[in-house]
Order: structure tokens, then sequence, then C-alpha cells
């Protein structure tokens, strides 16, 4: 497996650089779309709800390789042409923008609307009982289950491998079939994504327990 | 519309519908193996056996976090150099979405456990039961209850993953879709339309039982 590194290291390593891009990419993305069709879901106009829970029940539940797939060769075959990178991050953004609206309006409505009354009736304002009150609460319901969403996103971009998208797995497969090495390859492979999905698995598993304990206390 | 009245002639759509029924095949089997795999683990690691749970919980952590895709190459490709033996498309699949979901729901099982309130064991115990009693009468029933959702949506996301193996040639309704584009590119739309809806019902069905089961269970009388 060392061999690999030396070798085919910089290979590697710019797939390795192109899949934190395309997920980071996706996260700015699907966090903006995810909250603006959370907050579809949450409105009092009918029709914006109808809408949000559209665009979310399609999305979840249609494979990412399928909307990708659109992106890579139905687009360019009638609209635009875009590179396989393009594609694969514009379809992960929004496979990924649908489960974050769920992650948002479910955070949203854990804040009870009696926080706010209770600030408002000890004299805050609205704009303070949201800074002081309701966004630290809520912010420490969304962070881990966003957390985990980015270390979704990581993992997910593998499609891109379909797409021709030069990331990390797509990368590593080039790096199997020249060497016929793929198990070590492979092994490479999977470390590489480790560096990235491991710690911040493990930093969402300690601020999900440490926020609970101190929302209990509260 | 001639476009899609063609594409979906019957011998279109009969290919479909067995790419479909592999998926359907894929997914079942995955599933009660990854569930039963994954209740072994999730448990494993929740009763802390010296060692062992430890083992399992690293074991579990590493799988988790690494890309389905990456297994499944591993096993087609890799896995067969380890262990000399090659396994067809089918079962390389059904055994890299195995071991992955049974990760996925060995992490959904164990924090379920954990977020049934300790001291539902303590006054169990004090009560007199033993520590398998407890865990079988008092802890999973209000377990089970709390990891429905997730479970069924690792159930949903096991079966959109199944389209990943059609990097492997698995005959499964990705691939169906595709060798049909390929032989005609105006039948691309209407075939990613049926691929869309054909997803689309199966997922949904899926989580239709998700919402029954939550219904059902809550309206049982609360053990607590």
């Amino acid at each position: 497996m060392i061999d690999i590194f030396t070798k085919y290291g910089n290979v590697l390593w710019s797939g390795f650089g192109y899949t934190l891009l395309s997920s980071f990419y996706a996260l700015v993305g699907s966090l903006v779309i995810g909250t603006l069709f959370a907050l579809f879901e949450i409105s009092p106009i009918k029709t914006l709800r109808v809408i949000g829970k559209i665009y979310v029940e399609i999305f979840r539940n249609i494979p990412l390789l399928v909307i990708a797939m659109i992106f890579y060769i139905v687009v360019p075959q009638y609209f635009v042409k875009i590179d396989g990178f393009t594609a694969g991050t514009i379809g992960l953004t929004i496979y990924t923008s649908a489960f974050i609206a769920e992650t948002v309006r479910a955070g949203i409505e854990s804040v009870a609307t009696g926080q706010m009354e209770a600030a408002r009736a000890n004299g805050m304002t609205y704009i303070q009982a949201m800074r002081y009150i309701i966004l630290p609460q809520a912010i420490k319901i969304v962070i881990p289950p966003l957390g985990n969403q980015f270390i979704n996103l990581v993992k997910n971009s593998s499609v891109l491998a379909f797409l021709a998208g030069f990331d990390l797995m797509y990368q590593g497969n080039i790096v199997a079939s020249t060497t016929f090495k793929t198990t070590d390859t492979y092994f490479a492979v999977g470390l590489l994504y480790l560096i990235i999905t491991l710690p911040m698995s493990y930093l969402m598993r300690y601020l999900e327990k440490k926020w609970s304990v101190e929302g209990d206390e509260a | 519309m001639a476009m899609f009245a063609q594409a979906y002639q019957w011998i279109n759509l009969k290919y479909l519908l067995e790419g479909l029924w592999v998926t359907v095949e894929v997914s079942v089997i995955s599933i009660i193996l990854s569930f039963l795999i994954g209740a072994v683990l999730g448990l494993t690691r929740y009763v802390k056996i010296k060692y062992l749970s430890a083992i399992v919980g690293f074991i579990v952590d590493i799988i988790r976090n690494l890309p389905l895709l990456l297994i499944i190459f591993f096993t087609y490709f890799g896995l067969p150099n380890v262990i000399g033996i090659r396994f067809n498309p089918l079962w390389a699949t059904i055994i890299a979405m195995t071991v992955f979901e049974s990760a996925m729901l060995a992490e959904i099982i164990r924090s379920g456990i954990v977020a049934v309130d300790t001291g539902q064991m303590e006054a169990a115990r004090s009560n007199g039961l033993t520590y398998w009693q407890a865990m079988y009468h008092i802890i999973l029933p209000q377990a089970i209850k709390k990891m429905i959702p997730p479970i069924v949506s690792q159930f949903i996301s096991l079966v959109k993953d199944t389209s990943l193996a059609t990097i492997i040639v698995l005959p499964e309704l990705m691939y169906h879709a595709q060798v049909i584009y390929g032989q005609n590119t105006n039948y691309m739309i209407p075939m990613f339309v049926a691929l869309a809806v054909l997803y689309f019902i199966v997922c949904y069905l899926l989580s239709l039982l998700s919402r029954y089961l939550d219904h059902r269970l809550s309206e049982s009388p609360e053990e607590a």
C-alpha cells in the first residue's frame, strides 16, 4: 500500500482534493436550497407548503445516481454542455438539499414557539429573543445532523466516478486498473476517505452528546 | 410524445421490469441479512463485552465512514485477490450492501437503545428482572419504537444505492435502462422518467410502511 502512495500519491491526492471541493460546494449549495425549502414547508401559505413537500419527497426517493446521470447525459444532450464534475456536484446538491430541508425543518419546529413568547414576555425584543434564545438552541439541534450530512456528501461524492469527475474514487479506479494492485489501491482510497469522514463522525457524536446533556440541564 | 410511446413499447417495459425485479431481489436479501447482522453488532457494541465491543465498534465506525461504492468495488475487484474466490455481480452486490448496511444499522440500533433512559434498566433490575429479561421486556420494546423511522430510511437508502451496482454490470433497473437508451438516444428522457418513477414508487411505499408502523406502535399503550 505504501508502494501505491509513493508512486501514485499525487494522483490520489488530486482526487482527494476534487472530492473535498465537490462536497464543499454541494454542502453550501444544499444548505441554501435546503433551508429555502424548509421555510417553504413551514410557511403559512399552502401553495408553498405543497411545493416544499413535493420537492423533498421527490428527491429523497430517487437514487443520487439517477439525478447525477440526468445532469451528466441528458442536460448536455438537450441543453448546455457541462463537465462531469459540475454535473455530479449539481446532482449532489439537489439530492442533499432534500435531506437538509428535512433536518432544518425539524430543527426549527423543535424549538417550541413558547420559547419565543416567554422571551418576549420577559421584555426582550424579537431580535434579542432570536439572537439569545431561539437561534442558539436551533443551531445546537441542527449542527450534528448537518455534520452527518457533510459526511454523507463526502461518501456520496464517489458517484463522480461514474461521470469522469476526477474525484478520489475515479482516480482510485484508474490507479487500480493500471497497477492491477486492486486490493492495495482500494485500501489506500479507503484510508483517504477515512481521513475526512472518521474525525468528522467522532466530532459530531461528541457534540451531539455534549449538547444534548446541556439541553437536559436547561 | 411519439418518443415516449416508442420508448415504452412492451419489450422495453418488460426489460425494465426485469431489472426492477433484480433491484427488489438484491434489496430484500440485503435488508434481511443486514438487519440480522446489524442487530447483533449493535447489541454487542451496547452491552460492552470487554475488548469485543470496542473492536466491533471500531470496525463498524470504519465501514460506516467509507463510500458504499468503494466497498462494492473492493468486494468485486479487490477481494478475489485476497480470498481467491470471485463472486458474480449479484453476490458481490449483496455482500457489499450487507457489510455496509449492517454497520449503518448497528449504529442506529445502538443509539436507539442508548436513547432509552438508563433509569429504565435500573428500575427493571431493582424490580428483580435479570439483565436480559429487562432488556427483552423493558428496554428493547421502547427502543424499537424509536428506531423504526431511521431504520426504514436506511432501507430506503439501500434500495436507492442498489443502482450503484450498475458499475459492476449487475443487471438491475439502472443498468437495464442504460442498455435501452444506449440503443437509441431518443429513449434517454423517457428512460430517466421511468427510472425516477419506478424508484420513487418502491421507496415511497417503504416510507408509507414506516409511517404505518410508527402509527401502529404509538397507538399501543405506553409501557413507560
